[in-house]
């Protein structure tokens, strides 16, 4: 079976700034990866090649064979592929609920379906049941630009998930999270993605997240993969200790 | 708890009183109606954009081209009929629309505004320059019949082109108000919140943008139209140069964006506002309805349709 994402030597270039260098790397179906780096070192590149926002300046992305390189977001999103934004992206001036009605009924509807009304049965028992699994069914009345910064990246995630996505990329979930609150957050997310057996890439800078949600980790330095291992092993390499960690980290 | 929305029998039963009062004001209210519904409607086009986060400063552009189709539509293929010259009007104006709007649905912001500003302007010009479209007197629009009966009385015509025009406006109403509950209307509040979460999500903003467009131009032409033969004539000055896309966005503001019935309520307050100021001052009368502007943006900055809201005690709705 072909996986899940296929990157082939992907580069990207800002002018004479190398973002992504021939890149080579395939994530099979189902596995949760952590990509982590200093800033700067590509992680959001590598994202927003793969969900279309940059187009790479070389190379090809296959998602399940199908070549997606030329794609724009709309397109990649509809073909499965979804993600969340270090900075909460959503509808500020909507209730949480409107939030989740909108994100299911775009992807739910199609041609004259989206001129059906947006409050069908279907559409908000579905949206409840969403809000329930991310905890914020208690929230479900309160505007969007009125939720504090962890519920907001949860209905960000949530939004995501509405789309029913086979792979889902999470860009820095737990930045702007207290570290008390980001284990809680995260076994939310996790839980929430656990049922759909989606394929998870997500960019963090904890590596104490990094150790505990995932399997495998792809280490960036420079816009290169420095360090592709799972976690344990990865956390110990000693160019991810040099160029990602620091000298002084220690791994428990 | 399920909330019943009543707006579109309060409509029927609105709708309904006005023909009924219509038949009973003297002719000159009957035109001040007349001619404020007529503008409401392209208001209403006005106000779809303006809930996704666009604000157009050329709406006479729709509204000219409205008129003017109707005008040339009698003049050049001796269609006389109402029901047909308001149907081509609107589509011909839709149709300008759709294809203007593979163009405009790139823009935003101050761009987008200037770029409808700027197709006015050209429309204006090409009218004004242009004998066989008048020049700058217009040409007249002769009284249409209805379902093939003509009026003797211009006043009964104008009775029945009123009512129509009611007709036609409840119509409007309901299926700007079923779109606005629909996934796409939302898209428009969606779009203007947060473009780049809308393409997240597997929808295109362009598409979002260039229904709104095509919308609006067919609510534009249709208004348009409606004040041509309210009216009994065209012309560049009133119906297509900027001032007259000034006055449409200053409706706008003052009827607010709560209710598709707003725009009508504005429109008819903005004719009495500039009947009576040009009455009580006809040399300031510019004064007047500045003044109303800057006290309507710092005392009810979302229109007038606030102010019965709050005054019946709703909640204005979103």
């Amino acid at each position: 079976m072909s996986p899940a994402i296929e990157v082939i030597g992907v580069a990207k270039a800002f002018g004479t700034v190398v973002a992504a260098a021939d890149l080579n790397v395939a994530v099979a179906s189902g596995e949760i990866v952590g990509i982590v780096g200093a800033n700067g070192a590509g992680k959001t590149v590598f994202v927003n090649m793969i969900t279309g926002y940059e187009k790479p300046t070389a190379g090809r992305i296959l998602f399940h064979g199908q070549d997606i390189t030329p794609l724009p977001p709309r397109e990649i999103t509809q073909l499965g592929i979804c993600r969340s934004f270090q900075v909460s992206q959503v509808f500020t001036s909507m209730t949480v609920f409107e939030n989740m009605l909108v994100a299911l009924s775009i992807n739910r509807n199609r041609g004259l379906r989206m001129l059906r009304d947006i409050r069908q049965a279907p559409l908000a028992r579905e949206a409840e049941e969403l809000l329930g699994r991310f905890g914020l069914a208690a929230q479900r009345d309160r505007l969007a630009r009125e939720l504090p910064q962890g519920m907001r990246k949860l209905l960000d995630i949530a939004m995501a998930l509405a789309a029913r996505p086979r792979v889902l990329m999470l860009d820095e979930p737990t930045s702007g999270i207290s570290s008390e609150e980001k284990f809680e957050f995260m076994s939310v997310v996790m839980g929430a993605l656990a049922e759909g057996n989606v394929t998870v890439l997500i960019v963090e800078h904890d590596m104490d997240i990094i150790q505990r949600f995932v399997s495998r980790v792809l280490a960036f330095s420079q816009g290169r993969i420095i360090c592709d291992a799972p976690p344990a092993e990865a956390l110990s390499n000693a160019e991810v200790i040099q160029y990602v960690l620091g000298t002084d980290h220690a791994v428990a | 708890m399920a909330h019943r929305d009543h707006t579109l029998r309060w409509l029927a039963l609105a709708s309904f009183l006005l023909v009924v009062i219509a038949c009973f004001v003297p002719g000159w209210l009957l035109n001040q109606m007349l001619f404020a519904s007529a503008r409401g409607l392209a208001v209403l086009g006005l106000l779809v954009l303006w809930r996704a986060g666009l604000v157009s400063l050329g709406g006479a552009l729709f509204f000219g081209l409205g008129a003017y189709s109707v005008a040339l539509l009698q003049r050049m293929a001796g269609i006389t009929d109402a029901l047909l010259l308001l149907a081509l009007a609107a589509g011909i104006s839709g149709l300008s629309g759709f294809v203007l709007g593979f163009l405009l649905r790139r823009y935003r912001g101050i761009f987008f505004a200037m770029m409808n500003l700027a197709f006015s302007m050209i429309l204006y010009g090409a009218a004004v320059k242009n004998r066989a479209l008048g020049s700058t007197d217009g040409f007249g629009v002769a009284q249409p019949s209805f379902f093939g009966i003509t009026f003797a009385e211009p006043a009964d015509a104008k009775l029945a082109l009123f009512a129509v025009l009611v007709v036609a406006g409840y119509a409007v109403m309901c299926c700007v108000h079923w779109y606005w509950k629909s996934t796409l209307g939302w898209l428009g509040a969606a779009v203007r919140d947060n473009e780049i979460r809308v393409e997240y999500l597997g929808y295109s903003v362009e598409r979002v943008i260039h229904v709104k467009y095509t919308l609006s131009a067919v609510l534009g032409g249709l208004g348009g139209a409606f004040l041509a033969m309210g009216l009994g004539q065209v012309d560049p000055d009133s119906m297509i140069n900027w001032v007259a896309s000034g006055e449409m966005l200053f409706v706008m503001i003052l009827s607010g964006s709560a209710s598709v019935a707003a725009p009508f309520v504005g429109s008819f307050l903005f004719e009495l506002l500039r009947t009576y100021a040009l009455e009580v001052a006809p040399l300031a009368w510019q004064f007047i309805i500045g003044a109303t502007l800057v006290l309507l943006i710092l005392f009810a900055p979302n229109g007038v349709w606030s102010i019965f809201a709050r005054l019946f005690g709703r909640a204005a709705a979103r």
